[in-house]
């Protein structure tokens, strides 16, 4: 009990100092504002920059194409992993390719994509499916590849149809391992998505960072990220936390 | 897995292991000729070129322009110091953050709050700091790869066996004893797992921070060809990018399996964290 207490006060503590260090820094000038304003100048440019309407738009922007790159990563993710894992041979054909894939940052082909799509939303809708689609198809495959064979060949000599395979056998294996893959799809989608506004683009939240950033407008700035990173650690944990109940609730069926 | 895919297995008259890996190579030779195919004689040259055009475009300008052999080399040393940073500082602040339950009950949740933000929000903040050098991507990179050893160094610092440490305590080893044949046998696994991620996002966070700075390096030249319309270059530049990427993945695998104490790690110690990542 004292335990927690002393870490959950350790933990308020950093974020206490992080705090006072940026006020102090700033107040006393340490810093040019120029790199890192003053909490208050910060805190100022949120509130002004969350009534806007620009905002919303550049939200709208952003969000639509997260949205639209997410579905295509999860449709094709899924059906892909779904497809590579009908057989053991094509499996272990495939599986290495995808991992080998993704351990390259698939941010170097960027360009290509504003190659063939233009600096509009296309080309983050595109870049980021394209990254989203390797961590949801690699946990489809190893979520699908982990059904107990005995479960299958159950389901099989009772005659069960491949959809009632894949709906009573393989699913409920592979959820909590396709739930990771989806959240972790997400995030990535969510960051190249960013990034690639940030890269080149004509809208959009990671366009309006690096725009305020290429004005020196640096509380404007703050702004954005502080927004960005609030949205991004809730979600996380929210997403967290549906994902350990999913995984308690499959360890309490077993 | 199954009792039925025993390693013996026969496909296609050659053993199991072997028929994969041709089928696969296949794949990818068919993947290449296709390209070969429709680039000379369906697409349009400002978009797609074949492979044979590209290769051509390797030699010259990507090998011959001195200016992009420089981007490169450069690219390859920010990666180099990143992911060295990177390394040195992840061990470092994941040694202190693993060995105590306190400590890490304490930090562990800051480090894990830190890494979930999208990091790629900072990079123009970065860019300002740091300039348009290799000082802020190689800080960009290494704000990547740092988290990855923290969080695999600590996961591997868990769970080492009570006997084992009084084994070492019994024997009259001391405390760099028990760091050299307990703590760090047992943490191998989970710390290179760590190196492998590391890698890749320090790679992430350099190559990030190269695009987004188009006046000089990399970002100059795939702007360059991408709004020139001139893809072989391009395809041929992102092409030697993404094999030094598959080189530098190559090299921390070779480590990985000559130093990993492999027989003397042997699954029961518990590194449930580390297998699940």
């Amino acid at each position: 009990m004292t335990g927690a207490f002393a870490q959950r006060s350790i933990q308020i503590a950093f974020l206490g100092v992080v705090g006072g260090a940026w006020w102090l820094l700033t107040s006393s000038h340490a810093v040019s504002p120029l790199f890192l304003p003053p909490p208050e100048a910060v805190y100022t440019a949120v509130s002004r920059l969350v009534v806007a309407a620009p905002f919303w738009s550049a939200v709208g922007v952003t969000l639509a194409t997260i949205a639209k790159a997410y579905g295509i990563a999860v449709v094709a993710g899924v059906f892909a992993g779904w497809l590579v894992t009908r057989s053991k041979f094509w499996t272990e054909v495939f599986e290495p390719i995808i991992a080998g894939l993704f351990t390259i940052p698939i941010t170097l082909f960027f360009p290509m994509f504003i190659l063939f799509f233009g600096i509009g939303a296309g080309s983050k809708v595109a870049y980021g499916a394209v990254y989203g689609f390797f961590p949801i198809a690699l946990n489809t495959i190893a979520g699908l590849g982990r059904a107990d064979e005995r479960y299958l060949r159950a389901a099989r000599s009772m005659g069960a149809s491949s959809l009632e395979t894949f709906r009573h056998v393989l699913l409920p294996s592979a959820f909590p391992v396709l739930v990771t893959g989806l959240r972790v799809g997400f995030f990535i989608c969510f960051a190249s998505v960013l990034g690639g506004e940030a890269l080149s683009s004509i809208a959009g939240v990671g366009r309006n960072i690096a725009l305020a950033a290429e004005l020196m407008d640096s509380a404007r700035m703050y702004a954005w990220i502080v927004v960005v990173i609030c949205f991004a650690v809730s979600l996380n944990f929210v997403m967290t936390s549906i994902e350990n109940r999913a995984t308690a609730s499959e360890a309490a069926r077993r | 897995m199954s009792m039925i895919d025993a390693p013996r297995e026969i496909i296609m008259g050659m053993p199991r292991a072997r028929a994969v890996s041709l089928t696969r190579w296949a794949i990818i030779l068919a993947a290449a000729a296709a390209l070969e195919i429709y680039g000379r004689f369906f697409a349009d040259p400002a978009f797609i070129r074949p492979v044979s055009a590209i290769v051509g475009a390797w030699f010259n300008p990507v090998m011959s322009d001195e200016r992009i052999f420089w981007a490169l080399s450069m690219a390859v040393f920010e990666i180099a110091v990143a992911y060295a940073l990177s390394i040195v500082f992840g061990a470092a602040i994941g040694i202190s953050i693993g060995v105590s339950n306190f400590a890490r009950a304490s930090f562990l949740p800051i480090v894990l709050l830190l890494y979930a933000i999208p990091q790629v929000t900072l990079m123009p903040l970065f860019i300002l700091i740091f300039g348009l050098g290799a000082a802020g991507k190689i800080a960009f990179g290494f704000t990547h790869g740092i988290f990855p050893i923290i969080v695999n160094v600590v996961a591997g610092m868990r769970d080492i066996n009570p006997l084992h440490r009084s084994a070492i305590a019994s024997m009259g080893g001391a405390r760099a004893d028990l760091l050299r044949h307990v703590i760090a046998p047992n943490m191998a696994p989970a710390f290179f797992t760590g190196l492998r991620l590391s890698m890749t996002l320090t790679m992430l966070g350099v190559i990030l921070a190269e695009l987004y700075v188009s006046t000089g390096g990399i970002g100059y030249f795939t702007r360059l060809y991408a709004e020139n319309f001139n893809p072989a270059p391009l395809f041929a530049l992102i092409g030697t990018l993404a094999l030094i990427a598959v080189l530098f993945n190559s090299l921390v695998r070779v480590a990985e399996r000559r130093l990993t104490p492999g027989a003397r790690a042997p699954a029961k110690l518990g590194l449930s964290g580390a297998k699940s990542k």
